[in-house]
């Protein structure tokens, strides 16, 4: 891709709500989706579909443990069961995951709202930084994480036509737009959305508009650095990622999330096995967040644009040494 | 009621295993037969069709009394029952889905085949299917926060074509219900979660039917029948003593005596023990 993507920085809905409505529009076809909530249904998007589709809401109550397993029940009788709340709570049901739907491989589908410091104020006990690690390692288990409203939107018809367990990041707050309606979103397949040559920065979810960010302020201070959208984290794109160390032998990537297993680990387990490259890694530090807006936070956690860009400087330097 | 033969193949798939739960499977098996010979409607050539009945075995460590069952129905050969617990085998430790395409569900985690159980339950009633959906869960498995969760939920929705049994024989893993975390008073707990509840013995062929036919006229509420069963029920070093929970291995001085009771002849536990 040679054109630079345009970086629309329109401020539009939250992948949230992106997610909740695109849900909604596709499930007119879509006859066997129902969608599962754990109370919290204004939160995750879903308000949407539970407003249309009444009959196929079903409101399990603050108890996701039994929502998550339940689920596998439901795809025992034909229908897909999307089962929504926040990240967090993924985690406290994450062994029915393991379980009654990832080891059935019953078709599943996982819908997370508030990952990572995206959430902001609501603090640390919501900040979800470790769901892509935990759900990235349990087999049959296929991980998305869409960067704005657009993908998110294919993401989630993706999602629905994909027979099998999957695990899909939202997010809280309002995204900016980075891709726009020519994009094609595909599961396995991550994207390149600016060409660069000293490096490669490989982001999901709200890093992505990072990502791009700070290519532009290191494009100022002379570095030419590749931006990929890898919003799948698991089945990794190996063939991209080989090809963007082949040709610009060095990565950063970006994450709201720890850097401890997340799409930072994904990406340096392919590399180390292909094309071996220096990589830096942004994302939380093996540390819990705390209140505040999003903005400040990923400063003081250092996964702003700043400290991609600096990781950058980084890997460069490292590259140099090699 | 003896159900002797099914006993005596469980434990034999047990002692070939080298591990195993034989306490619980015991206790459990003969309300499975009853299930499968005269309750379920479920035909293994037409697994695919929604208008059936299903059963779940919650309770997985329990699986080869459900295997047992499988081979006297014709489901299974009953010379697969020996590959138990091995290496590229169909017939997993806990029951999996995957593996063996006639099992509902994958358990072996307590709580969760409840839960996947009353899934089924509420996308047969969403979808207008009139059948039924069977679990079994265990007693020390009430300790898991997940059931009664799920007991909610399956009042809360007036799941009327649910049936639980809880597998009542008192004793868990490491000792009594009582003295690992109590369960009583049980009946009443069950009520209050908005249950029908029917109390029978586990072990009685006309208790057992009388406690399905009841479950079955009740069309407001999900039904959960307390099967007072004997942990180790019909080989008498076993009775009632958490010992023989498992996992664990049987010695063949120990399956042949089982066996004798059970009403092998010495050829049978011939046969038996060289599998």
């Amino acid at each position: 891709m040679d054109k630079k993507p345009i970086l629309l920085g329109r401020t539009g809905d939250s992948l949230r709500e992106a997610f909740g409505k695109e849900l909604t529009s596709l499930s007119s076809s879509y006859e066997n989706v129902v969608v599962l909530d754990a109370d919290i249904a204004g939160g995750t998007g879903i308000h949407h579909f539970r407003k249309e589709f009444p009959d196929r809401f079903i409101q399990c109550g603050i108890a996701e443990q039994n929502m998550m397993a339940m689920a596998g029940g439901l795809a025992a009788t034909g229908l897909i069961p999307v089962v929504t709340t926040f990240a967090v709570f993924m985690l406290r049901a994450i062994e029915q995951a393991r379980l009654s739907v990832a080891y059935a491989n019953m078709n599943v589908k996982i819908v997370a709202s508030h990952p990572g410091l995206d959430v902001g104020p609501d603090g640390a006990s919501a900040q979800c930084l470790e769901d892509l690690a935990c759900y990235r390692s349990i087999p049959n288990m296929v991980v998305l994480s869409p960067c704005d409203p657009i993908e998110m939107a294919q993401a989630t018809k993706a999602m629905l036509d994909y027979v099998g367990p999957v695990y899909m990041r939202t997010g809280r707050s309002d995204t900016k737009r980075i891709l726009d309606e020519t994009y094609q979103f595909q599961i396995g397949k991550g994207q390149i959305l600016r060409d660069g040559s000293d490096l490669t920065i490989v982001a999901c979810g709200v890093e992505v508009a990072r990502a791009l960010e700070a290519a532009e302020s290191l494009e100022q201070d002379g570095i030419s650095a590749r931006v990929v959208n890898m919003s799948t984290i698991k089945p990794i794109d190996h063939d991209l990622l080989a090809r963007c160390a082949d040709e610009t032998g060095a990565i950063v990537t970006a994450e709201d999330h720890s850097v401890l297993g997340g799409l930072g680990g994904a990406v340096a387990e392919s590399l180390a096995q292909s094309v071996p490259a220096p990589i830096e890694f942004v994302g939380t530090k093996d540390v819990f967040g705390e209140s505040g807006e999003p903005d400040e936070l990923s400063d003081k956690y250092q996964i702003s644009s700043r400290y991609i860009a600096l990781a950058a400087k980084n890997v460069i330097n490292r590259k140099k040494r090699n | 009621m003896n159900n002797n033969w099914l006993r005596r193949k469980a434990l034999e798939s047990i002692y070939h295993a080298k591990s195993g739960h034989p306490g619980g499977v015991l206790s459990c098996i003969d309300i499975i037969e009853y299930l499968f010979s005269f309750e379920l409607n479920f035909d293994i050539k037409d697994l695919n069709k929604i208008d059936r009945d299903r059963f779940i075995l919650s309770k997985g460590h329990s699986a080869p009394a459900l295997y047992a069952v499988a081979a006297k129905a014709g489901i299974i050969s009953s010379e697969r029952l020996n590959g138990l617990r091995k290496i590229n085998h169909e017939l997993q430790a806990h029951t999996h889905r995957t593996a063996t395409p006639w099992v509902e569900a994958s358990t072996g985690s307590l709580g969760q085949g409840f839960s996947f159980a009353i899934g089924e339950a509420y996308g047969l009633n969403m979808q207008k299917v009139n059948n039924r959906v069977y679990v079994m869960i265990g007693d020390g498995e009430m300790q898991e926060g997940e059931i009664w969760e799920g007991a909610m939920f399956a009042a809360h929705y007036s799941l009327a074509n649910l049936c639980a049994i809880v597998d009542y024989n008192k004793l868990q893993s490491d000792d009594a219900n009582a003295n690992i975390m109590g369960l009583e008073p049980l009946s009443e707990k069950w009520n209050a979660f908005g249950w029908n509840v029917i109390e029978i013995d586990g072990h009685n062929n006309l208790d057992i039917e009388n406690g399905f036919n009841e479950a079955k006229i009740c069309k407001s509420k999900p039904t959960v029948i307390i099967a007072n069963t004997i942990k180790g029920k019909g080989v008498s070093y076993m009775e009632n003593s958490p010992a023989w929970h498992g996992s664990l291995r049987l010695s063949e001085e120990e399956l042949s005596s089982a066996l004798t009771e059970l009403g092998a002849t010495k050829n049978d536990i011939e046969v038996a023990v060289n599998g």
